[in-house]
């Protein structure tokens, strides 16, 4: 076996080891950890198939923002899981009735899958040809090129998103104190604090 | 990519530009007191631009190589996308005002809502055809649960987000299977790699669970269950939206996907629709009998209707998508004066949605209770008012494509279907004698309920002439 060989099952055990325990493990901080875990070792899969870029941006994005998010709402919210599993388990067995059936009939259409004579043709001619380009530069050029009009849709979706987020939670209170960056910038030294000359004795009234 | 690519998208390129110039302008200046305006600026934007895709000659293109399609039949989308949105807009502003709901953010969000119906309807590839539906989709699970205070509209946004992932989730599955068959998400490319033989099983799966998300956003039975809660729970105002430019947007997406990028199966897909299409209509039908709710019941209505509409896309012709077309342009229309009608129910300036509480409405105000007569003869189907002729079209569609028994099924849904909305009008000429609603403050939503019912009835002779771009566009899909 060769070193790469080696190396892809190393990875693809990790990413399957990650994903089962993401699910089986009874504490919520454990689950996202191996959930960590699964990540990286899919990056380590990109690396080996040459999408460096692609894997970086796993490592980056999914590992440094999205699972540290989700530690942060794991351990902030106060959901109990236990709980939410026993709810679960309820419609378990129906569930896995159904999960069951799809699965059998996806593997029969699975097992009779072809392709469309023309369709490695056609998913080729997008593609820059990668012997030539670096594949940051093809996929550069496929989303802000090709396919911009995706991304600036994309885009658009995000700003909604951000809009709903504000609108169903932002609630301005009154009882509160704010800060006003203005005042405090415009803030005068020299008027902000009084020296009073107290008398022994007397205090101040 | 090009300057002349972005020139076709120009129309939804102004209304995103004046999303955000709006949003900006009203969180840097008087944030919710800007709302009103915002309402009647982006009702007339859309009223514009609808003028504009409607009445200026255009020719067939297409842009960044075949995504993004601008022809006959996405501007006649476009155009009743955009006028119905601003019709609901313009309708919907006082009754929003009133309920303190009327935030800024509100009209912004039905803007980028009607840019992703446009790009939805202009879709030729798989992967627009998801933007433009989530970036609809997003928007309306927001406004759904905009008043954030009650317990109803909270769950119908919840409701309404579950379920509408779980169907975009579908949607993609299928998506992606396509795109394994074919290796390509554009619609040319995957008709291109449609065998003159049956369909190939994988293909086949794909064509299933891109039916099945579709059939979730337009509410078809039986993926329909979100529907009456999500009606009932939302306010009015937005009820009245989604029962209107979401359905055309997405019926029409439907249409577009199946003849656009399945043209060459159609003998594939019309036994799914028109498996969908009859447990629509007598769901729609039967279910509603128990309803007392009138909001519910015109979420079961709009079910039976989308069922009708699913009948014109099964018949798998020109001329069914003509029907479908009609068919929708004048649901549209007898849904916006139906829910003016609603939206100016209430009783001590309190929304009421029971239809008991319409009891001898007729002595009261005779004028709406006719108008009101006129829509629910016209929802039913009665001849001679345009509803029935919408029936008429879609019927005779599906006798030609040979699908008799559908036809058969469709007039029994019919009937039965009537009976629930002669009830409402029962109520109103006949019923017992009870607490009176207030008399409606507001002339616009009279107005609005007026105009709609009058078009039910001056219709008849032309149907405003709608035919024949109808006709045009829908050469322009099954040519």
């Amino acid at each position: 076996m060769t070193v790469p060989v080696i190396a892809f099952y190393c990875f693809a055990a990790g990413v399957i080891i990650g994903g089962l325990f993401t699910v089986l493990s009874r504490h919520p901080v454990h689950s996202v950890l191996w959930l960590i875990l699964s990540f990286l070792s899919a990056a380590g899969l990109f690396v080996l198939l040459g999408a460096e870029f692609v894997a970086m941006l796993l490592v980056i994005v999914y590992v440094g923002a999205v699972a540290v998010l989700f530690l942060f709402v794991v351990m902030m919210l106060d959901v109990d899981f236990a709980e939410l599993r026993a709810e679960m388990s309820k419609f378990l067995p129906l569930g896995m009735l159904i999960g069951i059936v799809l699965l059998m009939e996806l593997t029969l259409a699975l097992g009779s899958w072809r392709f469309a004579p023309d369709a490695e043709a056609l998913r080729d001619n997008l593609t820059p040809p990668l012997a030539e380009t670096h594949n940051t530069a093809a996929l550069g050029q496929l989303i802000y090129d090709e396919y911009i009009l995706l991304f600036q849709l994309a885009g658009l979706i995000l700003l909604v998103a951000m809009i709903g987020a504000i609108l169903l939670t932002l609630r301005h209170r009154s009882d509160i104190k704010r800060q006003d960056v203005l005042a405090q910038m415009y803030r005068d030294p020299a008027k902000a604090m009084e020296l009073k000359d107290v008398k022994p004795g007397q205090g101040l009234s | 990519m090009s300057a002349a690519d972005f020139s076709v998208l120009l129309p939804e390129t102004i209304l995103a530009v004046f999303a955000m110039g709006a949003l900006l302008t009203a969180v840097y200046t008087r944030k919710d007191e800007m709302a009103q305006m915002l309402v009647w600026s982006s009702a007339a934007i859309l009223l514009l631009i609808a003028m504009w895709i409607g009445l200026a000659p255009h020719d067939n293109r297409s842009a960044f190589g075949g995504m993004f399609i601008d022809d006959a039949y996405s501007r006649f989308a476009k155009v009743m996308i955009l006028l119905s949105t601003a019709a609901v807009l313009v309708m919907s502003q006082d009754y929003m005002r009133r309920r303190g709901l009327l935030r800024f953010e509100y009209p912004v969000l039905i803007i980028l809502a009607s840019v992703g119906m446009m790009v939805m309807v202009s879709a030729g590839d798989l992967m627009v055809i998801y933007m433009g539906l989530e970036l609809q989709s997003l928007s309306l699970y927001v406004v759904a649960a905009l008043r954030r205070d009650s317990v109803k509209s909270t769950e119908a946004g919840l409701k309404y987000f579950v379920l509408g992932a779980l169907s975009s989730g579908m949607l993609l599955y299928g998506a992606s299977l396509t795109y394994g068959y074919a290796g390509t998400t554009r619609f040319d490319g995957i008709v291109s790699t449609l065998g003159a033989d049956n369909l190939p099983l994988g293909l086949l799966f794909g064509l299933v669970f891109l039916a099945a998300g579709l059939a979730f956003k337009i509410s078809a039975a039986p993926f329909h269950m979100w529907t009456p809660d999500v009606y009932e729970g939302s306010p009015t105002a937005i009820t009245a939206f989604f029962a209107t430019a979401p359905k055309v947007a997405a019926i029409l997406l439907f249409g577009r996907l199946l003849h656009g990028a399945f043209g060459g199966a159609v003998a594939d897909w019309q036994q799914i629709l028109a498996f969908l299409s009859v447990i629509s209509m007598f769901l729609g039908a039967i279910a509603a009998i128990g309803q007392r709710n009138i909001k519910r019941l015109m979420a079961y209505s709009s079910i039976a209707h989308m069922g009708y509409a699913l009948m014109g896309l099964a018949a798998g012709s020109a001329a069914g998508v003509q029907a479908m077309l009609i068919y929708m342009a004048i649901y549209v229309t007898m849904n916006i004066g139906t829910f003016a009608f609603i939206m100016s129910m209430e009783r001590n300036g309190q929304p009421v949605t029971d239809i008991a509480s319409l009891n001898l409405y007729a002595r009261q105000d005779p004028l709406r209770a006719l108008a009101m007569l006129v829509l629910m003869f016209s929802l039913a189907g009665v001849p001679p008012l345009v509803g029935f002729f919408g029936k008429l079209y879609v019927l005779t569609a599906a006798m030609q494509a040979g699908l008799v028994w559908l036809a058969i099924a469709g007039v029994v849904a019919s009937v039965i279907g009537a009976f629930y909305y002669l009830r409402v009008v029962y109520y109103m000429y006949f019923g017992e004698e009870g607490e009176a609603l207030d008399t409606p403050r507001e002339s616009l939503l009279s107005l609005f309920v007026l105009a709609s019912a009058a078009a039910m009835v001056f219709g008849v002779f032309n149907l405003f002439g709608i035919e024949a771009p109808a006709a045009v566009a829908a050469a322009t899909l099954v040519p």
